[in-house]
């Protein structure tokens, strides 16, 4: 689950990081009236779930409170285009607004779950304010990681041969050191997936300062805390995805024609793949789960056809805990509660074929049986495209 | 003919008591695996599926014998189920379980490694030696014993090769999913290896997904060892990057993970690598020198 910089950061400061003194304004009357009690000159960002907001223009620095105003202004309401939105971008509905720092210097801290280690692995770079990827993809060297055990946390030793790594001298090192330490903590306290400060700021006063904050948090684990799950904000996520994710269905958009309902990532995955490879191009991933009920497949069926591109739907299923005969009874029961005007392929093998074949051909409704997962693919892209 | 599971393995069922538990435990008897008890704490000395419950692992294995488990629990305490088997000695540990928290598996992978036992999945459909032992959520009807190691993160996507082969009548020596968690026990390399040593097993298909290095891994792996011919294939080529595929550990981030990468690796080590999931069966045929039945 994605969270917002400025939950991000309240959450932070509460295991001890150093943020900026600040609040959240809805409405730029309220951004002018922060800024007045932090002195005047602000920063005012725009709070999405998306990196690269300050090159969209989501972010822009008031030298008084009453540009603070026409900032606020500007931004609440914008549809701010990054390259992680997509070009249709997302409407910004809060802004942070926050005090400025005098900057030296900007560095990168951040922690993920690394694969290989099996471990969480706290990474520092001094290229504060790139994006780590492009940090990784130019000189990997300059990323200097310390793999933690989740229980001990990160070791103070381990903390200052990252900030001793980065150059941090003089008072500023035993900030940097609990910031890290504190960062670490949250990292594991919250189940998060991914933790990031991203610029850490040295000010010239000798202060260390996330000036950035962005915290994932693991989805599986979200059941052991219930004060964070308030902290979703739908509006930021796709409405059919939303939709989805209440029926416990795995749901992704895509902007292709050709629908698909699948059991399995997996094979999901690669019917998606096997759609273009077929020339056509995919609407959507759609995991049914290997559990799925008749009304589940149901729910599947009618977000699909909720997507206005859909000019075919292809549905896969590879019975195995989920049977054939499930499977088509929810497909029956779906076409004839929606109003099926698209061309409908299924393509399904293993528990229980025969009687799910059985139910669809019995159902009399105009669905096309395919023989395997390429003929499957062949037809739905043909009727996709007629 | 097989790696890791075979007729006289004898298996418990963690979590027998539950819904899929109990469903997974009678299916799997059925085709033929040796369930000889089941573990659900608190319903110890009761009997279900036909087979003695236990109280914990320990007592299981010292009563029944067995070698190998395999975890049904809900995912807030299935890390937990993992670490207790391992504590007990338990060989060959089998998670079915999806949905567990990364940093609960980080803190049972760590147990794990300091122990004898070898983990499966968590998130994965399990182990099937065909006509011997299936231990796992897979339809065992579809499959048929003979030559093919299949390794695969993915569990219908496994069933959909598995059925290709048995369609043109290519048997399977094992087909082990290792799951779709960014954090799993047994990887590629891993069974790669051991169907690389198993005599019986003539060519081995490697299915894998976008996310982590894993398939990168067993490339190498390959190159440097591995004779037998090898067909491979990579689900997500068109996946978006920075979204999640349902499994957690499908994804492409950071630019890193791509189907693209980890296709161009396994070429680079004279693996034969499908475009389409449809040819699969139709390759491991060619490179075996199997005429194709269909």
């Amino acid at each position: 689950m994605k969270i917002h910089e400025y939950q991000g950061k309240e959450l932070l400061h509460s295991f001890g990081v150093v943020i900026p003194r600040g609040r959240i304004a809805d409405t730029p009357e309220e951004a002018e009236q922060i800024a007045r009690e932090l002195g005047g000159k602000v920063v005012v960002k725009a709070q999405i779930h998306a990196g690269g907001r300050g090159k969209g223009g989501g972010v822009k620095l008031a030298a008084n409170p009453g540009e603070a105003l026409q900032v606020a202004n500007q931004i609440l309401g914008m549809t701010l285009v990054t390259h992680q939105t997509g070009p249709e971008g997302r409407l910004v509905r809060r802004v942070l607004v926050e005090e400025t720092l005098p900057i030296k210097r900007e560095l990168y801290l951040g922690i993920v779950v690394d694969r290989a280690a099996g471990k969480p692995v706290f990474m520092a770079s001094a290229a504060g304010g790139m994006e780590i990827e492009e940090v990784a993809a130019k000189d990997p060297d300059a990323i200097l990681k310390e793999a933690f055990d989740p229980d001990r946390g990160l070791q103070p030793y381990q903390a200052r041969r990252l900030a001793f790594g980065l150059g941090i001298e003089g008072p500023a090192l035993n900030a940097a050191v609990s910031m890290m330490i504190s960062l670490a903590r949250a990292f594991v306290a919250l189940d998060a997936s991914l933790a990031e400060i991203n610029p850490l700021v040295l000010t010239e006063d000798q202060r260390v300062v996330a000036l950035d904050a962005k915290l994932n948090l693991d989805d599986n684990a979200l059941y052991r805390h219930q004060n964070l799950k308030g902290l979703r904000d739908t509006n930021e996520e796709d409405p059919l995805e939303v939709e989805a994710s209440a029926h416990s269905l795995n749901y992704i958009k895509l902007d292709g024609t050709v629908a698909c309902m699948v059991n399995g990532a997996g094979l999901a995955m690669a019917t998606m793949d096997i759609i273009k490879y077929a020339g056509g191009s995919p609407a959507n991933f759609l995991d049914v789960g290997g559990g799925a009920n008749a009304q589940q497949v149901q729910h599947a069926f009618q977000i699909l056809l909720r997507d206005p591109n859909v000019k075919a739907v292809l549905i896969n299923i590879f019975g195995g805990i989920l049977r054939c005969d499930t499977l088509a009874s929810g497909v029956v029961q779906a076409a004839r509660a929606v109003n099926l005007n698209v061309p409908l392929v299924i393509r399904m093998e293993g528990t229980n074929v025969e009687q799910g074949r059985q139910i669809l051909s019995e159902s009399g409704l105009k669905i096309t049986v395919a023989s395997s997962m390429k003929d499957a693919a062949e037809k739905v892209v043909a009727a996709a495209r007629s | 003919m097989s790696i890791l599971v075979n007729k006289s393995t004898r298996v418990i069922v963690q979590g027998i008591t539950g819904r899929e538990g109990s469903f997974h435990a009678r299916m799997c008897k059925e085709y033929g695996t040796q369930v000889v008890g089941g573990v659900t704490p608190g319903k110890g000395g009761s009997v279900h599926e036909e087979v003695p419950v236990f109280n914990s692992v320990a007592e299981a294995m010292r009563e029944t014998g067995a070698d190998a488990t395999v975890i049904f629990v809900p995912p807030p305490f299935a890390a937990d189920a993992i670490m207790e088997a391992a504590a007990a000695g338990m060989p060959l540990i089998i998670c079915i379980t999806e949905g567990i928290p990364t940093l609960d598996m980080v803190r049972a992978w760590d147990f794990l490694k300091q122990t004898k036992s070898r983990l499966i999945g968590p998130n994965c459909p399990g182990i099937i030696t065909p006509g011997e032992c299936k231990i796992g959520i897979m339809p065992g009807h579809i499959h048929t014993p003979g030559p093919v190691g299949i390794v695969s993160r993915s569990g219908t996507l496994t069933y959909e090769a598995v059925h290709q082969l048995t369609q043109r009548g290519i048997g399977q020596s094992t087909a082990i999913g290792i799951g779709g968690d960014p954090i799993i026990g047994t990887t590629h390399v891993d069974a790669i290896r051991l169907f690389n040593e198993d005599p019986k097993t003539e060519a081995i298909v490697m299915i894998g997904e976008i996310g982590g290095t894993g398939e990168e891994e067993a490339a190498a792996y390959i190159k440097q060892h591995v004779r037998k011919p090898v067909v491979g294939f990579i689900a997500g080529q068109t996946a978006p990057p920075g979204r999640r595929m349902g499994h957690a550990g499908a994804i492409i981030a950071g630019g890193k993970g791509t189907a693209a990468e980890k296709m161009a690796a396994m070429r680079d080590a004279g693996i034969h690598v499908c475009v389409s999931p449809a040819d699969l069966g139709e390759t491991v045929a060619s490179v075996m020198g199997v005429a194709s039945r269909k």
